[in-house]
């Protein structure tokens, strides 16, 4: 299993390069280094030489892949795409536009975007599977068929009119919770309880409809007809046999997501003026601040990536059929 | 610009193009589906549903807004500002721009105004509206508005009778019983029952629109149900033609993948893993921010603002279906793996028959099921797309109408004491009845197509 872990470690190599690629050439589309040094250097004070001087200093006065006048291996070493993009693989964010540590901005709103993220998942989780359980008990009958329609209502409403209609709710006319801000601690409590609930509903529908098709897909096999012959009733049936075979399919959806819930949501955070780094991101498309753009693609791939190979890894612990080969 | 007549002449927009042209592609498909008597059957049986029949009967007349709305239409004589076919048929709404905020329904001004009475002092008032009929009884008026809709609807499904009697050879009367009856295998009530329903309400809306702004109108005037309608275009096209773009790129790879292996396999699925490990909504941003930078650097490629509005919508149409292939092609290429290993498929390349052939007899038809439903699938999604982005700021342009550009409105609206509630709620009940049909509809498309899901 460990040769397996560093092949899919080497894997992920190429594709990050990959990924790179794509945002520097998107980044360089849109600016050239000549446009970022006026940017950063205002629209007063810029003269050739001025540009020149921001370009050596931040490294911007390198050709973008291929260093024609350097000498052997540098012609590829020393340009800007090796000497910017490749220093992501160390984690290196280096600075945004504005001059900030990108690193030390990220950690720093990490805790926000998992402050919501984590619950709203962890919450979410529970709720669907209970549901969805509550479904399959009751299936075939009445409350299945309203359940399921009331369950596609829910999934095709804008997770937007759901913000803006528990703002209106529960901050405007109720004023049970404020209507966005942050705080650290338990002061923050306050603050977070409107948007996990949110994402928690939002998410809702798809969610036990998804759980309920992969009960029932599971209930309808041979071990479950043999358990229910051996006389056990339906209750223990589903929760002894068909939860714990579920677990494996349940695991494929979970385990991807988690390392992106450090990604925070983009809308939800920005809607409630949280500092995580789904808001962070936004600000910095808004600004055009490609440097964070750039750091964000990175490590949204990264983490992506990271969840698939943790999945694998997963499977052989609640799965013994699984055995993954080197 | 192709003239008509008596100085009518009409114009298409690039999107405008593709919509039709898809259109007529449609058209041209169900003729070859009608040949297939399998293919016919499953689409019969996806039709054999009410609320499979109320969907569709719904999400056809969305798509035949949105076809109204993109044939330009310019008037030489009439001096106005050139407007698609529905600009045409709701002149009385584009010309009554009021002032400000009002309420459905409303005779005055949201706002008080600061005027001058009649002693000489200020006083603050709510002015009346301009294009407000004050002396017309909403009740008559929609008394007039039913009888006419239950006028038309009764043609439409008067001539839809006769061509089922005709078919099958009977009456009239003998068919329309036969369809209350429900003895038709498809379910002709209901769709019937729909169609009137839709008929009536559209018709209300339309009558009294003339007298009053119906759901009211926004901050700077305009009415809000000619901006909703407005919206069915953007929200359409956007679910629609993003397939279009998606569609050629997946299955070529897809199946390039599945069928020939080795290093282009290998290649390919390089490509849609890493596409697919950037956050799409990223990915659509960057690409956006691309697009609008070419585009303000060659402002000779658009005449007015409506034309790079539309180049944009293009543009946003395209980078969608580059960032959204990624799932079906990878669906296809398992597909295919699977195909190609079969016996029959197998057995007919040994006898010689050219990879071409495989493709175009056994492998298309045999994944067919899966575009069809990963497409009704993804229609929702990119309704739903194109509202979160156009809040993020990578959406449509500012200036189209558009119901993310509505809902993003809304938050500053929201704000507003009293509030202003009616975009957001027109914008929200609009786009819900799209997404909820395309959802419902898409089930029933995924239970019947299938093979293998037997969670119904």
């Amino acid at each position: 299993m460990f040769a397996y872990i560093i092949r899919r470690l080497l894997y992920a190599i190429p594709i990050l390069i990959g990924v790179n690629l794509i945002t520097f050439a998107l980044f360089f589309m849109v600016n050239t280094p000549d446009d970022m040094a006026r940017a950063q250097l205002g629209a007063k004070q810029t003269s050739p030489e001025l540009i020149q001087a921001w370009k050596v200093a931040h490294g911007y006065d390198k050709p973008l892949f291929f260093n024609e006048k350097a000498p052997g291996f540098e012609k590829v070493t020393n340009t800007l795409f090796t000497q910017e993009s490749l220093k992501l693989f160390m984690f290196d964010f280096g600075q945004s536009d504005a001059g900030r540590q990108i690193s030390s901005d990220i950690l720093q709103r990490m805790v926000p975007s998992l402050s919501i993220a984590l619950p709203t998942f962890m919450i979410g989780l529970i709720t669907n599977i209970a549901l969805a359980l509550l479904i399959v008990l009751f299936r075939g009958s009445v409350l299945d068929s309203v359940t399921m329609t009331i369950a596609v209502a829910i999934m095709s409403i804008s997770g937007l009119f759901y913000i803006i209609a528990g703002q209106v709710l529960f901050s405007k006319l109720l004023h049970w919770v404020p209507i966005s801000g942050y705080a650290t601690g338990w002061e923050g409590a306050k603050f977070v309880v409107l948007p996990i609930l949110i994402g928690v509903f939002a998410g809702l529908g798809s969610g036990v409809r998804w759980y309920r098709s992969l009960f029932l897909e599971e209930i309808n096999k041979d071990y479950v007809r043999t358990a229910r012959a051996k006389g056990l009733s339906e209750i223990s049936v589903l929760f002894k046999h068909v939860v714990q075979n579920g677990l494996l399919p349940i695991l494929t959806g979970v385990v991807v997501v988690i390392p992106t819930l450090f990604m925070g949501s983009l809308i939800m955070e920005s809607f409630f003026g949280i500092p995580g780094l789904g808001s962070y991101t936004i600000d910095a498309i808004n600004s055009q601040d490609f440097g964070i753009v750039k750091a964000m693609v990175f490590l949204g791939s990264v983490l992506y990536i990271f969840g698939l190979i943790l999945t694998d890894i997963s499977y052989t612990f609640f799965d013994p059929r699984v055995r993954l080969n080197g | 610009m192709i003239p008509l007549f008596n100085g009518i002449s009409i114009y298409f927009f690039w999107t405008d193009i593709m919509i039709w042209g898809l259109f007529f592609s449609l058209l041209v498909w169900s003729r070859v589906i009608g040949r297939s008597e399998q293919v016919k059957a499953q689409w019969h049986r996806v039709f054999e549903s009410n609320v499979a029949m109320i969907a569709a009967i719904i999400l056809v007349t969305y798509f035949a807004i949105a076809l109204m709305d993109s044939v330009q239409i310019h008037l030489a004589h009439a001096n106005t500002q050139p407007g698609s076919f529905l600009d045409v048929l709701l002149t009385h709404l584009v010309s009554a721009t009021e002032r400000t905020y009002s309420a459905p329904f409303a005779l005055s001004e949201f706002t008080k105004s600061t005027q001058m009475g009649l002693n000489g002092e200020m006083q603050q008032v709510y002015l009346p509206l301009k294009h407000v009929d004050a002396t017309a009884s909403i009740w008559m008026q929609s008394i007039e508005a039913i009888a006419l809709g239950l006028v038309i609807s009764a043609v439409l499904i008067g001539l839809h009778g006769l061509y089922l009697a005709r078919l099958n050879q009977t009456s009239l009367i003998g068919m329309l019983s036969a369809i209350w009856f429900e003895q038709t295998k498809l379910p002709w009530r209901t769709a019937y029952i729909t169609l009137t329903l839709l008929v009536v309400v559209m018709s209300w809306l339309f009558i009294l629109s003339y007298s009053f702004h119906v759901l009211g109108t926004d901050q700077v005037g305009i009415d809000v149900l000619y901006e909703t309608l407005k919206s069915i275009r953007t929200g359409v096209l956007i679910g629609v033609l993003t397939t279009l773009v998606m569609l050629p790129i997946a299955l070529t790879l897809g199946i390039t993948a599945g069928l020939f292996k080795g290093w282009v396999d290998d290649v390919i699925q390089y490509l849609y893993t890493t596409l697919n490990s950037i956050p799409s909504v990223l990915l659509i941003a960057a690409a956006v921010l691309v697009m609008q930078v070419m585009i303000n650097n060659h402002p000779d490629w658009m005449q007015s603002t409506a034309e790079r509005a539309d180049l944009r919508l293009l543009f946003l149409v395209g980078i969608l279906g580059v960032t959204s292939w990624t799932g079906l092609c990878r669906l296809l290429r398992a597909e295919t793996l699977k195909i190609s290993q079969m016996e029959y498929v197998v057995a007919a390349r040994a006898f010689g028959v050219s990879r071409a052939k495989v493709i175009s007899r056994h492998i298309l038809p045999n994944v067919m099921h899966i575009v069809l439903i990963s497409v009704v699938l993804d229609f929702s999604s990119l309704v739903l797309a194109e509202a979160v982005l156009s809040y993020v700021g990578v959406g449509v342009d500012p200036t189209m109408n558009s119901w993310g550009n509505m809902i993003n409105q809304a938050r500053l609206e929201m704000a507003r004491e009293p509030m202003v509630w009616w975009s957001l709620f027109s914008a929200f009940v609009f786009m819900f009845i799209l997404v909820l049909a395309a959802n419902l509809f898409s089930d029933r498309v995924q239970t019947v197509l299938n093979p293998r899901d037997n969670t119904k």
